[in-house]
């Protein structure tokens, strides 16, 4: 709907390309356009640099060694990869057939291990409490003699939870059993050293992060098998055939220093959702879905009462608020979100549910915004909810 | 992808809203659904004189309501108990596939009303196969073209 003003607040969803980001990527296009195989001629030689000076710079931002980033189309894409090729390897060394994860897994990870139960695979998923972290003493007993991947998130993309990924990847590695993370939210969000912590493997994107959408990264250990994905030309070390996206490695390499470097943005990205967390927990029968203190700057997630997510979204959009929801309604299940489920949030809530994710380039007043036209949908809606008429039936007979 | 029309019926539902001393008063679906519409009904000569609706559920089951209050506004209630979900959805220029339950919703709520006022003058009510199950819970309704 047209509206006079936008307001983006779905960042979590995807982000804007910055300026800087496309300004980097435009020579790739037009003037080193080569192949970075055709390394016979300049042309070729100069995409072959940009190529691997974007994977140096992402490993010593993370990290680790550059052979060990293999570049892929996203998220989604890291971590198909990464867990099915585990599997696979560990089915082909004739090991168990177990495999870790949390209950509030993008579907990326989740779809994934679905698949790979219907191929004979034990999956066990571990709580996350109300606050919507895992503890590192159920994965201690979840662990078993077949276990041969543990994969639990860095930071949940719905209610932006932190979950405690050195001590799960040292209770892993106590057992021989190597951590993989989908750290796509987390990533460029949160300092993350992968040697510190520990970690096997880590899936991460671009598009969260301003760059364009169709990039990302694994990042897998030196010395853990796993399979090639894509067969061909023996691109990425013939992990992953296919002419590389140069543009897109670069586009990476300057988004992820853009942000990690932003500590200012960080800041004030913080004090606009802690205002927002604030006023909006003033409108009646509301809640806000997991932990504040372990929590991404970038998340808000805000459940109210009474009504249903679709509609709320549908309101703030036709004034020109891009924001989301984990209503039922919004999906094409018919079953909410099972991040909200998974916090024991009873389906009646989980429907009223609102999340709002900031970047730096919104502002304060944009804030004051929100609370407003949020404050009028959520009272528009309820006005004519019945679930809403029934409560003040109840507080009028009780006085 | 919705419709203009649905867009439309959202953005202004008409006839929300309750009625003091309904003659009729239908209430299907529950919370943990997603949906719950609430329709009242004034009668008078056997002619649907006013009509209000309260719903809690998404964009299509706000427009569906709408939409349904519409159509059977002024109908005499032979005509009502002849309303599909179908009717709705047309009516609406179409629904997505996964919202089409919201129109049997529609159809059910406006039938529950009915029938309650059926059972308060006495009238016989089976001819209205009625319902206040969770849409989905289910499989006897006719969901429309999917």
């Amino acid at each position: 709907m047209d509206a006079e003003r936008l307001v983006y607040v779905d960042n979590a969803a995807t982000t804007k390309v910055s300026k800087s980001v496309i300004d980097a990527m435009m020579p790739y296009f037009h003037t080193h356009y080569g192949n970075p195989s055709s390394e016979l001629y300049g042309m070729g030689r100069e995409a072959r640099v940009a190529l691997e000076k974007a994977r140096l710079g992402i490993s010593e931002m993370l990290g680790c060694e550059p052979g060990e980033v293999f570049f892929t189309s996203g998220g989604t894409e890291a971590d198909n990869w990464a867990i099915k090729g585990i599997a696979e390897s560990a089915k082909k060394a004739g090991k168990g057939n177990h495999i870790i994860t949390s209950k509030i897994e993008h579907h990326a990870v989740l779809h994934t291990l679905e698949r790979l139960e219907k191929q004979g695979f034990e999956i066990s998923y571990l709580d996350v409490y109300d606050n919507g972290i895992v503890r590192a003493e159920d994965l201690e007993k979840a662990i078993k003699p077949e276990t041969i991947l543990v994969t639990v998130m860095f930071a949940n993309n719905e209610i932006g939870t932190i979950q405690p990924i050195k001590e799960l990847a040292e209770i892993s590695h106590k057992h021989k059993i190597p951590f993989f993370t989908d750290a796509v939210q987390a990533v460029g969000k949160l300092d993350i050293n992968i040697k510190e912590l520990g970690i096997d493997a880590l899936a991460l994107s671009g598009h969260k992060l301003h760059t364009p959408k169709g990039i990302g990264a694994l990042y897998v250990r030196k010395g853990l098998k796993f399979p090639n994905l894509i067969e061909g030309g023996g691109q990425e070390k013939g992990r992953r055939s296919g002419t590389e996206n140069v543009a897109g490695a670069v586009a990476l390499e300057v988004a992820l220093r853009e942000s990690l470097g932003d500590k200012e943005g960080r800041e004030k990205v913080r004090a606009m959702r802690d205002y927002l967390a604030e006023n909006l927990s003033k409108i009646p029968y509301s809640r806000i879905n997991g932990d504040m203190k372990n929590r991404l700057v970038e998340n808000l997630n805000v459940a109210f009462e009474f009504i249903e997510g679709e509609g709320l979204i549908m309101l703030l959009d036709m004034v020109g608020i891009c924001a989301s929801t984990g209503s039922a309604c919004s999906t094409s299940s018919l079953e909410p979100s099972h991040v909200l489920r998974a916090l024991g949030l009873p389906h009646e809530i989980c429907h009223g549910s609102l999340r709002i994710s900031l970047s730096s380039e919104n502002t304060m007043e944009e804030m004051d915004y929100i609370i407003e036209k949020v404050t009028w949908a959520v009272g528009r809606l309820r006005s004519m909810s019945p679930l809403y008429e029934k409560l003040l039936e109840s507080q009028k007979t009780e006085q | 992808m919705y419709t203009e029309k649905v867009m439309d019926h959202f953005a202004n539902p008409r006839n929300v809203g309750e009625i003091e001393n309904a003659d009729g008063v239908g209430e299907v679906g529950n919370a943990k659904c997603g949906d719950i519409m609430k329709i009242y009904l004034k009668i008078d000569n056997d002619v649907v004189s006013d009509v209000k609706f309260k719903t809690f559920g998404c964009g299509a089951a706000i427009a569906t309501s709408s939409m349904a209050t519409e159509l059977i506004k002024g109908k005499s209630i032979s005509e009502v108990e002849k309303l599909t979900n179908k009717a709705v959805v047309e009516a609406l220029g179409g629904l997505p596939a996964v919202k089409v339950h919201c129109s049997v919703l529609a159809e059910e709520a406006v039938k529950a009303a009915l029938a309650d006022y059926y059972t308060k003058i006495g009238r016989d009510t089976s001819s209205l196969n009625t319902c206040d199950g969770c849409c989905g819970a289910c499989g006897s309704h006719d969901h429309g073209d999917h």
